[in-house]
């Protein structure tokens, strides 16, 4: 098996609704990938799709080498998710939830009690669900998609109501799973959040899939230009030397900083230059394209295209 | 299968913490308790065996009752947790959805049968306590009356996972749970009485008439515990009616037994096909 997840040619159709048309793509293990796109882009129903929760109109999917909907179960035993908004059972406490779905998945309860450590609720522990807060409600939704260490995670907005330091230690656990080979899907509106921490991005728009590639592969695409912002130790010039003038794209952001637009071949000669032969410098700040101004260009481009 | 067990354990710890478990057993406890102590006093000693009236008694408020717990139970079973969003994380799980729902019946049967055997199991105790004599004959009606009172629970239980697993909301699946209890327990014996006085038997047969009650579970439970017994029947003026009809018990029950499967089957088939 080559691939984690395997999806060729795949349409699902809700009446006169086509929410997912003919995406296709092939994710090897250890990888971490961003599912990215607006509300009713088709993400949620692409990961309903790789559980098997709904059949394709058209096309296959195979997930861990199985077909997620033909119920054969091998497959979903090394499979975490988490919905978006997750919700559970509210008379029963986390330790009571969590051993359930433990048992169901056909590991040790007492492996899995483990995994409200690690989120940070052993102290909620004994506390029914219905007492819990969103942001331990959504950790104790990751917990229990951590259960039997999945060798595939799908999690849908996984990062909503969790505090910034919650959401490191959100990330530092998928880093461990990637590192242990997992193959972690994400979704989320958070595309900051997400850049630094994804090997693959794939853009969803109206159903059809508009890009996938890792962010550097993306940007080669998207031809965007980088923002170069340099500190002017003296305050900026009543007028720019020609040369820093070099497509008229400058915009001053105050008296001594100064954000020039560079194509992505003319990058490296225009920071020569002003190393060389520029005025004196306090700080040059070089900013690649983002992963939401990247996200923009892909929606434009196919909108355009339309 | 084990998954099945899984569902099912789940589904009684949650009817325990949510108190369905405690409020069902107190209610029938209470009811019986009542209905025995207070309904044989008028008897006296005119040699009327003190159970027999129980059980006369018993039965009629299980017709109304537990069919009204199950469905209450049930109504709620698939249409409220897809709306709560907890049955897509369940599906996503290594279970089968016929093993949720079969465990999920085996969960609230089992919440309904500790009810009942609890509840009316008492009355039976506290009778022999207090010194009513009680014959073998009128003790195994009385289990007659247990175990067909659990089945009803059952059948109703069925027929509330068929309308959780076809309708798209909870409240329009209380409002046709309801219209069901009001059809099956109340309007079809009204209408079958209002037919029998009109036709005046003339084209109504007995026949006819068992197999009109056959098609109903209320009435088949009726009838198997009210006629099932001499004792009994002598007690419930079913006397007359128990010579006419011919339906042995274990037919009876057979009913019951179908009126429970099929409703469970198209359940589980409508919810493997219903999209989350």
């Amino acid at each position: 098996m080559k691939h984690t997840v395997q999806v060729d040619n795949v349409s699902k159709r809700y009446g006169q609704l086509e929410a997912v048309r003919g995406v296709s793509f092939a994710l090897p293990p250890g990888e971490t990938v961003a599912l990215v796109g607006h509300n009713g882009a088709g993400k949620t129903t692409l990961m309903k799709l790789m559980l098997g929760l709904i059949h394709p109109s058209r096309g296959s999917i195979q997930i861990l080498g199985e077909n997620p909907a033909a119920g054969e179960f091998a497959a979903r035993r090394r499979l975490g998710y988490l919905p978006e908004n997750v919700s559970f059972n509210a008379g029963l406490t986390g330790r009571e939830l969590l051993s359930f779905y433990a048992r169901l998945k056909g590991d040790s309860p007492e492996r899995a009690l483990q995994l409200l450590d690690r989120v940070g609720l052993a102290a909620a522990a004994s506390r029914r669900v219905g007492t819990y807060s969103k942001g331990m409600r959504q950790r104790l939704g990751l917990a229990q998609a951590l259960i039997g260490e999945p060798a595939l995670l799908l999690l849908d907005e996984p990062t909503t109501g969790l505090d910034p330091a919650l959401r490191q230690s959100f990330y530092e656990i998928v880093q461990e799973l990637r590192d242990r080979g997992a193959t972690v899907i994400l979704s989320s509106h958070a595309l900051t959040e997400l850049e630094e921490r994804t090997d693959r991005v794939i853009i969803m728009n109206r159903g059809l899939m508009v890009a996938n590639g890792s962010l550097d592969a993306l940007r080669r695409i998207a031809r965007l230009p980088t923002r170069i912002r340099l500190r002017l130790t003296e305050g900026r010039p009543a007028r720019m030397p020609d040369w820093l003038d070099h497509d008229g794209a400058w915009r001053p952001i105050n008296g001594h900083v100064v954000e020039f637009d560079a194509s992505p071949e003319r990058k490296m000669e225009f920071l020569r230059q002003v190393m060389q032969g520029g005025p004196a410098l306090d700080d040059i700040e070089v900013v690649p394209p983002t992963l939401d101004e990247l996200y923009a260009h892909f929606l434009r481009s196919q909108e355009d295209a339309r | 299968m084990k998954s099945l067990w899984i569902v099912a354990i789940k589904e009684i710890q949650e009817g325990l913490r949510n108190r369905w478990v405690l409020a069902t057993t107190l209610l029938l406890l209470a009811l019986s308790l009542t209905l025995s102590f207070l309904g044989s006093a008028p008897t006296g000693n005119v040699g009327v065996r003190a159970l027999d009236v129980v059980i006369v008694s018993l039965s009629s408020l299980s017709i109304f009752l537990l069919p009204l717990i199950a469905l209450l139970i049930s109504y709620d079973a698939i249409v409220g947790e897809v709306d709560r969003g907890t049955m897509l994380l369940l599906l996503s799980y290594p279970v089968a959805r016929w093993q949720v729902l079969l465990g999920k019946f085996c969960g609230h049967v089992a919440i309904l049968a500790f009810a009942t055997i609890l509840g009316y199991g008492a009355t039976a105790v506290a009778l022999a306590a207090t010194g009513t004599p009680i014959e073998a004959d009128s003790l195994f009606a009385f289990a007659r009356l247990i175990g067909s009172s659990i089945l009803l629970g059952a059948v109703f239980v069925a027929i509330g996972y068929l309308i959780s697993a076809k309708v798209q909301d909870r409240g329009t699946a209380g409002g046709i749970a309801i219209g069901i209890w009001l059809l099956l327990v109340l309007l079809y014996d009204m209408a079958i009485l209002g037919a029998l006085v009109v036709d005046q038997g003339r084209t109504l047969s007995a026949g006819m008439l068992n197999l009109l009650l056959l098609l109903n579970p209320t009435d088949v439970y009726r009838m198997f515990n009210l006629a099932g017994s001499a004792g009994v029947s002598a007690l419930s003026g079913m006397a007359g009616i128990a010579e006419v009809q011919t339906m042995p018990a274990p037919a009876l029950l057979g009913m019951l037994a179908a009126w429970t499967l099929v409703p469970l089957a198209g359940a589980v088939l409508i919810f493997s096909r219903r999209e989350l």
